[in-house]
């Protein structure tokens, strides 16, 4: 409050002065672009662990009984383990913190011309509780019993009852984890929201805040919404799991199907809580390198609104086999189909923001044109999923599982990879290496394809997705299918290699790297106006705002960009 | 870092001082996460008949003291903030005391109360509704703890007349865990 700042420390300018110490400066800091690069690098790092899980259960499953480099042999419960973290850590530990997290505390300040976020120390706290939320997950995999199998979605009996899901303690973390990584969100989403909200540099009004910033927010708060009755749902999956209450056991008085409402409830924004970030990191890419002003703002804007409220409608889509009476099934068809109309509408918006434009393929660029045509495969593919009829048949089939990554693949990696390589070299001061990039990009986004599609072909023809060792059930699976599924899983080889490409550019542009100008993209929004990097405090003096943030090729002009803080 | 606050955090775009706009995003996160518990609670009572059979075990009398004593604290709350806008830090502390110790009172009622259950065999995993007895008003009583213990830090800074502004906030917080307890009471104790 105005009122209330402190009065000027008398030591304050000696503490500017002051060189900190390793440990403050990197490990303990309040600088939100510190704390932006803690979640960013652990989420990288859990992203890593993730991928290593998926390469052990497809390798196993594509040749059943290989002792698989890095791990051996896998055992069914290993292999539904696996699953179950590889899940839980690319959405909780990966999607979130780097989509969210990393990006929302790099940029919000950056673009809204402010120092930093409004309570920085409330998110360091947020980092701290997500750390240690990781560290619980991965303490799981060392304590009796072993880590937690029953798939991320945590239903009841496996995750509530030990006879059932054999890992007495494993499901007990798994459950703290994930109810500690909210507790970490919550934190640093009220941060995002109130600081987006409060802190604008003077001049910049509601419809000149960048859309990523906007996007952010919003999945802040569909998260906020969403996620409370699912920690109370946690806090009583724990009850029934340690202290013998029977929320979720039918057989005293409980019932299972109310465990999959609270997680649905929370489970179907929480799409649109990873999308939104990664949304608004292409329009800020698209805009940049077609110079174009982005196209309809206030139309994305309206369009996320009603996309953010229609996310609250749609979830029992994900039970249509559980038991649902048919008219709810009905209903919830129709909501689900209703849903695409809006996410549609902000692809056609991109692709008319191209329409015209003078297109540069940077890397950036690339990722963010592959987000709109894999996502589309992604969205097209999910109305065969909401229309119950059709649901029925392709449910728990390899068909799910190419949809839903079509949808997640694009949002958190593709989405990750663009607004990396986009931002870089603001975080850096250092340009990425641009032949390497597309190398990695291309490395990266066809062996994706031919993951995923030929998991859809399997999917339709029926082929179970929690089958673990299809040799032991050959009345499931014919001999094209096996081959299809090993097309998928070298595939995936091919695709966790080739990251090895991305590993090196960064080492080496880090230290071998041209240095990045203020503003390499010739870019409008605030962020480009600093160094790069930028220092503490991000500008010596704070911006102010005279525009909005797409303002390209004006007529008239002799730039064709036109940043935010230059008054003519 | 240097502890001085950041200028993001003085700056008001959207009108409203930073910490009362944080505390009611606070506030609207914990809505959910009771509405949640709640609505668990009311479909499970409309299909489980056992809900009303246990639910007369519940004493309402207990309860209604416990709304009378919770009540009672809100309108100190109030006073205080009455109090902190006048620039009368020592008065505000003072009420803010006053508003703790009803915090405390609740408490220790509710302790008896739970204490009483327990000896009459209605425990946490006993049945349903004693689950959800234990684990909404649980989650409220910590509420409440947690309330009194930022209201004794809060009146520690207020008694020298610093961050008065927080009075308000503290006491937005409170009247929310209040009204907390209006739901609570009527669906685990009048409702038979």
């Amino acid at each position: 409050m105005a009122e209330t700042i402190p009065v000027a420390h008398p030591h304050e300018h000696a503490h500017e002065h002051h060189e900190e110490g390793f440990f403050k400066k990197y490990l303990w800091s309040t600088d939100h672009k510190i704390i932006a690069m803690q979640y960013m690098i652990t989420g990288m790092a859990m992203a890593l662990i993730g991928a290593f899980f998926a390469y052990v259960f497809r390798s196993q499953l594509a040749f059943p009984g290989m002792s698989v480099p890095g791990f051996g042999v896998v055992s069914p419960n290993e292999y539904n383990a696996l699953i179950t973290n590889h899940g839980a850590i690319m959405i909780f530990w990966f999607a979130m913190p780097v989509l969210i997290a990393a990006f929302g505390n790099y940029l919000i300040p950056l673009m809204i011309g402010a120092d930093d976020m409004v309570f920085p120390r409330i998110n360091r706290l947020s980092y701290q509780i997500f750390l240690l939320s990781a560290l619980v997950l991965i303490s799981s995999f060392f304590v009796e019993g072993g880590p937690f199998g029953g798939a991320w979605t945590m239903y009841p009996p496996l995750s509530s009852n030990a006879d059932y899901s054999q890992t007495p303690l494993g499901s007990a973390i798994f459950i703290v984890a994930v109810a500690l990584e909210f507790i970490a969100f919550l934190l640093g989403g009220i941060n995002f929201i109130v600081t987006a909200m409060n802190s604008r540099a003077p001049g910049m009004r509601m419809y000149d805040i960048p859309i990523v910033v906007w996007f952010i927010v919003l999945a802040s708060i569909l998260f906020m919404a969403s996620v409370g009755p699912l920690i109370a749902g946690a806090g009583m999956l724990f009850f029934d799991n340690r202290f013998g209450t029977r929320f979720f056991d039918p057989a005293h008085g409980g019932d299972p199907i109310l465990w999959q409402h609270l997680f649905w409830f929370f489970g179907h924004p929480e799409v649109y809580v990873v999308l939104l970030p990664a949304v608004g990191i292409v329009a800020e890419i698209i805009t940049t390198f077609a110079r174009k002003k982005l196209f309809a703002y206030k139309t994305v804007l309206y369009t996320a609104f009603g996309t953010s409220v229609l996310s609250f409608t749609v979830w029992a889509h994900h039970q249509f086999v559980a038991g649902i009476d048919p008219r709810m099934a009905n209903v919830f068809t129709v909501t689900t189909l209703l849903i695409s109309v809006p996410v549609a509408e902000m692809m056609f918006v991109y692709i008319a923001t191209l329409y015209g434009g003078s297109i540069t393929f940077t890397t950036p660029m690339l990722w963010a044109l592959s987000f709109i045509a894999t996502f589309l495969i992604g969205g097209v593919t999910g109305i065969f999923l909401g229309a119950s009829g059709t649901d029925i048949y392709l449910h728990d089939t390899y068909f799910v599982l190419a949809h839903f990554h079509y949808t997640f693949v694009p949002i958190a990696i593709i989405g990750t990879f663009a607004g990396f390589t986009y931002w870089f070299p603001k975080m850096s001061g250092r340009m990425l290496d641009e032949r390497l990039g597309k190398i990695h990009f291309w490395g990266t986004v066809i062996p994706f394809n031919l993951i995923f599609i030929p998991l859809f072909i399997l999917g339709a023809a029926g082929e179970h997705r929690r089958i673990w060792d299809f040799t032991q059930f050959p009345e499931l699976s014919a001999e094209w299918m096996r081959n299809l599924d090993k097309l998928a899983t070298v595939s995936l080889w091919v695709m966790l290699a080739f990251q090895a490409v991305f590993l090196v550019n960064v080492i080496y542009s880090l230290r071998r790297g041209a240095k990045a100008p203020r503003n390499p993209w010739a870019a409008n929004t605030l962020e480009w106006t600093t160094d790069s990097p930028p220092p503490h405090g991000n500008w010596k003096e704070l911006p102010r705002v005279y525009r909005g943030p797409y303002e390209y090729s004006v007529p008239g002009r002799e730039t064709d960009f036109w940043p935010q803080n230059q008054p003519n | 870092m240097s502890s001085a606050r950041p200028i993001a955090t003085t700056r008001s775009a959207a009108g409203m001082p930073t910490g009362r706009l944080a505390v009611w995003w606070v506030i609207a996160s914990e809505i959910v996460i009771f509405g949640g518990i709640i609505a668990s609670y009311v479909m499970y009572r409309l299909s489980h008949d056992s809900f009303a059979r246990d639910a007369a075990e519940t004493k309402m009398w207990i309860g209604a003291i416990n709304t009378f004593v919770l009540l009672t604290s809100s309108l100190f709350a109030v006073l205080g903030h009455k109090a902190a806008e006048e620039g009368d830090g020592r008065k505000a502390a003072n009420m803010l005391y006053l508003t703790s110790l009803g915090g405390l009172i609740f408490l220790v009622i509710k302790t008896f109360e739970w204490a009483d259950k327990i000896s009459h065999g209605h425990t946490l995993s006993s049945s349903p509704f004693f689950s959800f007895y234990y684990l909404a008003a649980g989650l409220h009583a910590l509420h409440v703890a947690v309330g009194v213990l930022i209201m004794l830090i809060v009146a520690q800074t207020a008694r020298r007349n610093l961050e008065l502004h927080r009075v308000e906030l503290i006491g937005v917080y409170w009247h929310f865990v209040d009204i907390v307890w209006i739901f609570l009471f009527p669906l685990l104790y009048i409702a038979k």
